[in-house]
């Protein structure tokens, strides 16, 4: 909403605050104020001019060569403009006037000849054009009313004015008026407003000689109000409505319709003019639409209605959907005589109905759509009727004619003093609360620390006992309000286990040199299933779908982080930064049914997505990159801190090298999988050999126990042995791991493969791998023969099981 | 006899001296002390001398053999020093040479605005409660005294599922969920988590981001209280410099709704471009729970009242870091990431 603050004075007394001050005390009291903007800085040297003589310049078809009477002087100017004229008023700055835009007028020669000023157009007197008049958008303005020649143009046209732009939230309809602002900054200010009355003067013929009212739906129109007004002369309205409107932004484009914006301003009640002639017939009846019933709107469109769209009909067909657009058939013109005026109230809910279902959001639907005071509706018809007497030369017919089931009755709320007190924590004295409601202009009575008030229908918004408290609240000053702490017995605050090893996985992680990003839950279709886990593959149908995606883009939730995680790779790699080691712990959306119905799981994921080196010390010749074992180091390091029993199988994935893959298992269920991606991926991609892990971070957690008992320092020796086995290359070295703890339990602690080889002194097929076994006994010194039987076992059951033959 | 000795003495002390290593050391040792040495031959010539003269030459030379020895061990020690000097002098490494470096990851600039907020509140006593992203109609909106058809939860502005399921728009609905599981017992809580809205990404909007909100229901609980706590938060995210203020504003689920604004950092709350000359930039949303909110949630709006807040930790960031676009935060660039890994 945009306010004069030039309008704001005629109403309520600001003179001792500056725009900024003003502004302030609105948006700390009220409403924020969004900006303050001047309509032009301080302009001086622009006069009315009389422009006594127009005449072709000699030396250029398209200027004219003007006598300007400036009243002090006489001045010879050059003026450009297509609608210059002899006889005209019009603006003239002056030589060492300043236009907007820092534009200094100077005396200058244009083709050879002087020219002593500037005749203006609004534009350059920094009125934005789309709410210049349109006959002056292309040339200079001209005034139409008897201005003083030599006076100062700068108040004739308003251009000393401060527009204030408030950002109204929903509940404070009452200041998309102007009337309602002047309350508000009545109250802020502690300042008197009282409204003028509606003055009309009608004739003896009655309106409903003219026309009837009936209302066919009630519940969305309760009061339609039809007024008459004949020998309208249509014309441009008088310079102070004009000035008003371009203000607040509206374009001025003839009296009546003028005088129907600026009652909708000052107001905030939506008004329509319809031409009575072109009416169709003297009935008013308001109805729901029928279906595929068509209306030709004032924008010369054609719209299709149905039963959602209110209408107003002239007992044939549709003539204005109500509360957003009349109809081109009875629009007011040029030549129109008599007006039926509408003031009435519609549905919010309806209203926004038709405004989204016909893509039309006027001043007047955003309004009916917020909700318009019932006891001004009338009101505005009657403050229209008497404008258009005075500057339409318009004849109010007598009596309005209504459908008026309209409930007008004000909310009642009840306070005490006390209770606001409690809320605020405050100590506000029951005399302040009663200035405070005086200020607002909230009628009340008082009993004790009791105030019943009688919240005025302008304030919509306050009906309950908190809309009360703010009311006061913000009137009092939130800045007035004490710094205080909750009274309430007090909980110690903190991260419950999950939350705890959330941070624990996140801080190894980056210790391990990953970084931590953050990627959308949302993608396209073709990523959201891929590189997805087995266990989460195997139970989502198909990743989710949102109804009306914004693009193909963000158009599904992920079943896996991986996608977009390489995704983020690509974008760094073609920024020529080829190291990367990154991780996201985040949420993906698991759905069981075909058609969702019920919310999907979300299960937390750790995953990472790694690619280039791993290592890097030049001047050393030093370089390692990442590959297979780095990312499984990471995942053995992950489950050595949580203390979880992950086990690895090879494995195939879409997407993923088919002989760089793994499984990973929690107590044999499948809880993630890692690997290097495929290559044919990868080159989609523009990413060299890069690696990925995918874990249900959920699984690890609950899997991991605090451990809170002491383990013993061991006390006793523990003897090592190393062995080289030789056996197949299609032997896994995991399970020859399993087979040597198994046979070796419970003497041997740890066993730790410290070679692998192939090739040469081999045969062909063969693989050796050189295990270093570590013996111990917690509670004694191991014996040599214990260790050698424990020895023998192990090697028996690694050549009964895996073939394996000790190495020479 | 006596002066052979002597003359031997200073002969050996000076060739001692001259050694230029453990080896010409050696060789004097040997040439002066060995069995063969000139010593060794005075001594085996004692016979011929007289019974007085024979102890005090013998005492003579036994000094004299002392003293060469001393002077050789002490030459010893000092050629070993040298050696050692020597060696470790050429050992030596030009440390300005960069030192191998420790490949350290860290956490997103989120993150850390997360865990920074989550332990102010953590220190006044309030627990992290989390909630589904995909959320239902009814917690996103309904519960929150948004009931269909309100204005203010337009098709247009969410990300719908079905009918009935959403991407919450706020984190708000975890409050609601929270004060259903605490069943008329006292909240404090804190939600911080991912939101959705139906924005076009650009500098300034993001079709996700992040969002912490906060309750806390109570009997008794004024709007002071929340005054009192959003100004320890805020001192302590912002500086103990700033001033907060409140204005009016408007949630469906609060009442009175209000605004958080904290004095300017740049320009001390003087006016500048940064704060549109205003002095205040504004952080939060916060206000008392609407009645309806608490009703609905099972407290009975006469005994408890309560107070919310939220912010966006991006905003938040933006601010204290001046990162100029919210697309940063979500495109992943080490280059960004990177920065913020400095404790
Ligand atoms: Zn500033």
């Amino acid at each position: 909403m945009l306010v004069s603050l030039n309008w704001l004075k005629q109403y309520v007394d600001i003179d001792e605050h500056t725009p900024e001050d003003l502004a302030e005390l609105i948006t700390k009291t009220g409403i924020e104020v969004e900006s303050v903007i001047p309509v032009a800085e301080k302009l001086e040297n622009v006069v009315v001019g009389h422009v006594l003589s127009c005449e072709q310049h000699p030396n250029a078809d398209k200027l004219s060569l003007c006598k300007v009477d400036v009243s002090d002087e006489i001045l010879q100017i050059i003026c450009g403009a297509p609608n210059i004229a002899e006889g005209q008023k019009v603006v003239v700055a002056k030589p060492g006037a300043v236009l907007p835009g820092n534009f200094k007028i100077k005396k200058a020669k244009l083709r050879g000849v002087e020219s002593n000023g500037m005749i203006c157009s609004l534009q350059e007197l920094g009125i934005d054009e789309k709410d210049v008049p349109k006959e002056f958008t292309d040339g200079i303005f001209v005034f139409q009313e008897n201005v003083e020649i030599g006076a100062d143009a700068v108040p004739l046209l308003n251009l000393n004015d401060v527009i204030i732009e408030l950002g109204l939230t929903p509940n404070r309809a009452d200041c998309l008026s102007m009337l309602g602002v002047a309350y508000e900054v009545a109250a802020i200010l502690d300042q008197p407003f009282t409204p003028a009355e509606e003055e009309v003067h009608p004739i003896t013929e009655r309106a409903s000689e003219h026309i009837s009212v009936k209302v066919d739906a009630p519940d969305l129109n309760p009061y339609y109000g039809a007024f008459v007004i004949k020998d309208v002369k249509v014309g441009p309205s008088p310079l102070w409505i004009r000035n008003r409107l371009i203000a607040s932004g509206v374009r001025p484009i003839n009296n009546v319709v003028d005088i129907t914006n600026y009652v909708l301003l000052e107001y905030g009640q939506p008004l329509h003019a319809f031409d009575l002639e072109k009416f169709g017939s003297s009935e008013v009846v308001v109805r729901r639409a029928e279906n595929r019933e068509k209306i030709t709107t004032l924008d010369d469109q054609e719209r299709s209605l149905n039963e959602d769209h209110l209408v107003i009909t002239n007992g044939k067909e549709p003539v204005a959907i109500a509360g957003v657009m009349g109809g081109a058939d009875s629009e007011v013109d040029d030549n129109t005589q008599t007006i039926l005026l509408e003031a009435a109230l519609f549905n919010p809910a309806a209203v926004r109905t038709s405004s989204k279902d016909h893509g039309l959001r006027s001043e007047a639907s955003t309004r009916f759509e917020k909700g318009v005071d019932p006891n001004r509706v009338r009101r505005a018809g009657e403050k229209a009727c008497e404008l258009l007497e005075n500057y339409a030369q318009g004849k109010v017919l007598k009596g309005v004619v209504e459908f008026d089931e309209l409930d007008r009755a004000p909310q009642e709320v009840h306070i005490t003093t006390t209770r606001i007190n409690n809320r605020l924590g405050t100590e506000i004295s029951n005399e302040k609360i009663g200035d405070i409601l005086r200020r607002l202009q909230f009628d009340y009575k008082q009993d004790g620390d009791t105030f019943k008030v009688i919240v005025p229908t302008r304030r919509g918004d306050v009906y309950l006992f908190e809309d009360m408290l703010e009311e006061v609240a913000r009137i009092y000053g939130y800045d007035n309000l004490p710094f205080t702490l909750p009274e309430g017995e007090s909980q110690a605050g903190g991260l419950t286990l999950y939350q705890q090893l959330k941070r624990k996985v996140k801080a190894y992680l980056e210790g391990a040199g990953l970084n931590e990003t953050i990627t959308y839950s949302l993608t396209r279709e073709s990523r959201a299933s891929q590189l997805t886990s087995r266990e989460v593959a195997d139970r989502a149908k198909s990743p989710v779908r949102l109804a009306m995606p914004m693009s193909e883009e963000h158009s599904h939730l992920r079943l896996s982080i991986l996608p977009e995680l390489l995704a983020s790779l690509s974008y760094n790699v073609a920024r020529k930064q080829n190291d990367l080691a990154y991780y996201e712990l985040g949420s993906v959306f698991i759905s069981e049914e075909e058609h969702v119905t019920k919310q999907p799981e979300e299960q937390l994921r750790l995953a990472g997505a790694m690619t280039g080196n791993w290592h890097v010390h030049p001047w050393q010749q030093e370089k390692k990159a990442i590959d297979f074992y780095v990312v499984k180091g990471i995942i053995e390091g992950l489950a050595e801190k949580l203390d979880i029993p992950l086990t690895y199988h090879a494995s195939r994935y879409p997407d993923m090298h088919p002989g760089r893959t793994a499984e990973v298992l929690l107590n044999g269920e499948t809880i993630g999988f890692f690997g290097q991606v495929h290559p044919k991926l990868q080159q989609e991609l523009d990413l060299k050999e890069t690696y990925v892990f995918d874990l249900n971070a959920e699984k690890m957690f609950k899997q991991y126990q605090k451990e809170e008992a002491f383990q013993a320092i061991p006390r006793f020796p523990s003897i090592k042995r190393d062995i080289a086995l030789v056996v197949d290359e299609s032997q896994q070295a995991g399970a020859i791991t399993t087979t040597i703890l198994e046979a070796g339990s419970p003497l041997i602690k740890d066993v730790e493969i410290f070679d692998v080889y192939q090739g040469e002194h081999l045969q062909d097929g063969k693989k050796s791998i050189a295990y270093s076994l570590l013996y111990m006994d917690p509670n004694r010194t191991l014996k040599d023969e214990e260790v050698e039987k424990a020895h023998k076992k192990i090697l028996d059951a690694v050549k009964e099981k895996h073939l394996a033959e000790l190495r020479g | 006899m006596k002066e052979q000795l002597k003359e031997l003495e200073t002969e050996a002390l000076e060739k001692v001296q001259l050694a230029e290593d453990t080896k010409a050391l050696q060789d004097v040792r040997v040439a002066y002390l060995g069995k063969k040495g000139p010593i060794t031959e005075v001594l085996r010539g004692m016979g011929r001398l007289s019974k007085e003269e024979r102890p005090v030459i013998g005492q003579l030379a036994n000094e004299v053999r002392e003293h060469i020895q001393d002077a050789i061990d002490s030459k010893q020690n000092s050629l070993e020093e040298a050696a050692l000097d020597k060696q470790l002098e050429e050992e030596k490494l030009d440390v300005t040479l960069p030192g191998r470096p420790v490949q350290v990851g860290g956490p997103h600039l989120l993150t850390n605005i997360l865990e920074e907020i989550e332990d102010l509140f953590i220190g006044m006593g309030f627990e992290i409660k989390e909630g589904p992203e995909v959320e239902t109609d009814y917690y996103n909106f309904e519960a929150l005294n948004l009931p269909k058809g309100h204005p203010a939860r337009d098709m247009q502005d969410s990300f719908y599922i079905t009918e009935e399921l959403l991407l919450r728009t706020h984190t708000s609905p975890v409050q609601a969920r929270t004060m259903k599981q605490k069943d008329g017992e006292p909240v404090r809580m804190i939600c911080p988590g991912k939101v959705y809205r139906r924005d076009t990404d650009d500098a300034t909007h993001s079709h996700q981001f992040t969002q912490v909100e906060g309750l806390l229901v109570d009997k008794n609980v004024r709007m002071s209280d929340l005054k009192g706590v959003l100004n320890t938060f805020a001192k302590q995210m912002f500086g103990s410099e700033r001033d907060i203020r409140l204005r009016p504003s408007f949630f469906p689920f609060t009442e009175p709704s209000v605004e958080m604004d904290i004095s300017c950092k740049v320009c001390d709350g003087k006016g500048c471009s940064v704060c549109k000359g205003t002095g205040w930039i504004e952080i939060l949303g916060a206000g008392m729970v609407h009645p309806n909110v608490l009703e609905m949630a099972g407290y009975d709006p006469d005994v408890y009242s309560g107070f919310a807040f939220g912010m966006g930790p991006e905003r938040i960031a933006m601010l204290k870091y001046g990162v100029d676009d919210i697309r940063h935060f979500y495109t992943n660039d080490i280059r960004f990431l990177k920065q913020y890994h400095k404790v």
